[in-house]
């Protein structure tokens, strides 16, 4: 790089600096306060509390949002049991289809508003909600509107039926795609949902609420409540509630799995990760570094299956890190609502100092740390993309999730040593694999304990594809066929 | 006469200095890595400084069999002033001809900054004996032109013979003395970029200072992944040896738009450095009254009838 640098200053070259083109947010109209969206209406908090939502890129107030108490989510939960036994259950699959595909149409055609909001409330670049979020969020209703009438052909002969009212929780790093990949299933399925949105990004799932009146998907067939971990102890505790789904940190994750033991209620758990992004020495250099940032750096690593621990193969180690660099000089941190923004903002002060805490324990505990020069933004919260060389399989770095713009590489040498170092963690949610050679792909496929393995390419979603983790990842799948079965109740298999 | 060098499962290429390994290419990352660059968003000042550089990098080009001295004459006029009405835009970097009419583009832009560029060796095909496409290089350099675009032989690169291929640019090489020597891969029928990649390496080895993606004749000609994937190839080579290489992208960019992406291309992987004349072409025939008419545009804020501009 010096080398570089130094040549490049001796020739002098003109700067092209790229104009702010700021994506125009008066699209997005917000309300003073929401409250809560219970039995189809937004209805003041019997609690009588409220917190304020933020832009963590400026740290303005956005608005003022309920927080729900106990008797607001029993509340919700009785509208959705009501909704569910009134009617719900006993429509035409194809009429659940149809609502489904109306939300799916209207969340298409009302992209660029929600795009703004999730990049407003969030902190991610626009060019990712509007690239990423939002149209996936769509074509997850799409895919599973084409499931609700076809659920004997996804499980023949199991006689499906919905389980009731299921409990949503997701988290804040992808809030409109998360309350997709949770309320379309569960719809499809025939079930009801009450929905906790993250604390720190509820707006998105406020707007969702008027998609569905638009859509007059009938009262309380979605809840939405909203409000701290509070309010989420209060619906995974309800009696009312046949199924909990919950997307979130591996350790909240446990204590909602003790909380449900021995109670009839299903569970499914999406948790943490810190996935091994492993480049072997016949991979194609420069896509692999692509695949590498965008592994790390896509959504700020706000991301479960972030690839956080990147393997080189030792024979390619400068190589990559000397590429990794250089493009990490080129990533554009700064205004969420740019449309050339790469890295956006932290999602909370909170987070942020959770970041800035593992950054620091790994320097000292003797990790080489490069970040690129990168002007940030005074106000709001920001990290700047950081990647640790010289960093042992034992550092905090390389065994916790940071869930930040924080990238740990590590090498090895064959690919045994990287399947043995790759599964050596508590998690298991995805993996990559960056060679030209297809033979090995599939043996590392075979051997790498995680739900998902990507094959030269990281951080690619689809609908069809169930996503999920081994170990303390979680267990349950999202997505695909396989999403479905949660939401299912096959007790009628043997004729009870 | 060079000797072609042995290339021992192309996994090195045994020259000095020492250039990178082949090494492979990765086509869904590839484009998807175009694709987003393709989305930058360039407003306001950037937008003029982009296009301002779009027609400082142009390669203005005819190449028809219906070519005369009057049609070249008056494109090297439209090469050299591309707005009579207004003095600030700058000249092109080099107008672009068949062999048979270098002469006329050299009287007509004689003691201006635009070069004389002369396609060459059996333009387009390359489907000629060697020592015909020595003779026309030397033809077309004695007769003035500043830089050379030959085609490489796609018949010895897709049947395997790598050697013929280098052993030819080599000698083409020798033929242009001072002129400056592109060297065409026709990528639209190399059919991998893995192919490109190697061909590009193969080019630079021999001695190209420019690697150019078309001929303009085939379709698909330039796109922005195989622009991109000799951009990376530049870039190894650079971080290798220091050697300079440029890129020209050529085919089918006729809107403003389209340049400015190749432009966002080269800014984000070989840096601003690369955005010169010197290492950076856009080869068009018909670009340049949309980049025109775009930077009238961005001055007055609105669009002029393109009856303003000079069809040439």
């Amino acid at each position: 790089m010096s080398e570089l640098d130094r040549q490049s200053t001796a020739i002098g070259t003109v700067e092209w600096d790229y104009a702010p083109a700021p994506e125009a947010r008066d699209i997005v109209t917000l309300q003073e306060r929401y409250g809560l969206f219970v039995g189809g209406r937004l209805v003041d908090p019997r609690s009588g509390e409220w917190f304020a939502t933020i832009d963590p890129s400026s740290e303005e107030p956005l608005a003022e949002v309920a927080q729900a108490g106990p008797e607001d989510v029993d509340l919700a939960v009785q509208a959705a049991r009501e909704a569910f036994t009134n009617g719900w259950s006993d429509i035409a699959p194809s009429e659940r289809a149809k609502y489904l595909f109306r939300i799916a149409r209207i969340l298409q055609e009302r992209s660029r508003e929600f795009a703004v909001l999730e990049s407003l409330n969030g902190g991610k670049p626009i060019r990712e909600s509007r690239d990423v979020d939002v149209p996936l969020a769509a074509a997850h209703f799409f895919y599973y509107a084409g499931w609700a009438d076809k659920l004997e052909y996804a499980f023949p002969n199991r006689r499906p039926r919905a389980l009731g009212v299921a409990g949503q929780i997701i988290p804040w790093n992808f809030p409109l795609l998360m309350l997709s990949w949770k309320i379309a299933p569960a719809l499809a399925a025939g079930n009801t949902v009450v929905l906790k949105p993250a604390e720190t990004t509820p707006l998105t799932a406020l707007l969702f609420a008027d998609v569905v009146r638009q859509a007059e998907l009938p009262a309380g067939v979605v809840n939405i409540i909203t409000g701290d971990g509070r309010a989420g102890a209060a619906l995974v505790d309800h009696p009312g509630v046949d199924k909990i789904a919950f997307t979130g940190s591996t350790e909240v994750g446990k204590a909602i799995q003790r909380r449900l033991a021995g109670t009839h209620k299903k569970l499914t758990l999406e948790l943490g990760g810190k996935a091994a992004n492993i480049v072997f020495d016949d991979a194609a250099l420069d896509q692999a570094v692509e695949g590498i940032v965008n592994g790390i750096y896509f959504n700020q690593g706000h991301v479960c299956c972030a690839g956080s621990r990147l393997f080189v193969q030792e024979s390619v180690y400068e190589p990559i890190v000397q590429k990794l660099k250089r493009r990490m000089t080129t990533l554009r941190v700064g205004d969420p609502l740019d449309k050339n923004t790469d890295v956006g903002a932290i999602n909370s002060r909170q987070q942020l100092e959770k970041i800035e805490e593992l950054v620091r324990s790994g320097e000292e505990e003797g990790a080489e740390i490069y970040q690129p020069p990168c002007r940030l933004p005074e106000k709001g919260y920001w990290f700047v993309p950081t990647v640790f060389t010289n960093v042992a399989q034992s550092y905090r770095i390389a065994q916790e999730e940071i869930f930040g713009p924080v990238l740990s590489v590590l090498t090895f040498r064959t690919p045994e040593e990287a399947v043995e170092k790759a599964n050596n963690t508590p998690y298991g949610l995805s993996a990559g694999v960056w060679t030209e050679k297809g033979s090995r792909i599939l043996w590392m496929a075979d051997r790498l304990r995680a739900g998902v393995v990507w094959a030269n390419t990281y951080n690619r979603f689809d609908p069809a594809s169930p996503f999920g983790g081994y170990k303390e990842s979680g267990f349950g799948r999202e997505g695909g066929r396989h999403g479905l079965e949660p939401y299912l109740d096959f007790t009628a298999e043997n004729g009870g | 006469m060079a000797q072609a060098p042995a290339l021992p499962g192309g996994f090195e290429l045994p020259l000095e200095p020492r250039l990178p390994r082949v090494g492979a290419v990765d086509a869904v990352a590839l484009e998807e890595r175009a694709a987003t660059l393709a989305k930058r968003s360039i407003k306001r000042e950037s937008k003029l400084q982009a296009l301002d550089l779009a027609i400082r990098t142009m390669d203005l080009t005819t190449l028809e069999g219906a070519d005369t001295p009057g049609k070249v004459a008056s494109l090297a006029t439209k090469a050299m002033r591309p707005d009579p009405t207004d003095a600030t835009i700058p000249s092109v970097a080099a107008l672009c001809v068949y062999p048979n009419l270098v002469p006329t583009a050299v009287e007509r832009l004689r003691g201006s900054s635009v070069k004389v560029a002369s396609v060459a060796t059996a333009f387009p095909s390359g489907q000629s004996p060697l020592d015909v496409k020595i003779t026309e290089t030397r033809d077309v350099v004695e007769a003035g032109a500043h830089e050379v675009d030959m085609v490489i032989d796609r018949n010895a690169f897709l049947s395997g013979r790598y050697a013929k291929v280098y052993d030819e640019v080599v000698r083409v090489k020798e033929a242009c003395g001072d002129a400056h020597l592109k060297v065409i891969l026709e990528t639209g029928e190399l059919g991998t970029y893995d192919n490109v990649r190697r061909a590009a390496l193969l080019s630079i080895a021999a001695g190209a200072d420019f690697v150019k993606t078309s001929t303009g004749k085939i379709s698909p000609a330039a796109t922005l992944p195989v622009t991109l994937c000799l951009l990376e190839v530049v870039r190894d080579v650079y971080d290798e040896t220091g050697r300079r290489i440029g890129v020209k992208a050529a085919g089918g960019i006729r809107q403003a738009k389209q340049a400015i992406q190749y432009l966002v291309l080269v800014h984000e992987t070989l840096g601003p450095e690369w955005l010169t004349p010197d290492l950076f072409r856009l080869g068009a025939s018909s670009l340049l009254n949309d980049v025109l008419m775009q930077i009238r545009k961005q001055r007055t804020g609105r669009y002029q009838s393109p009856d303003y501009f000079t069809i040439d």
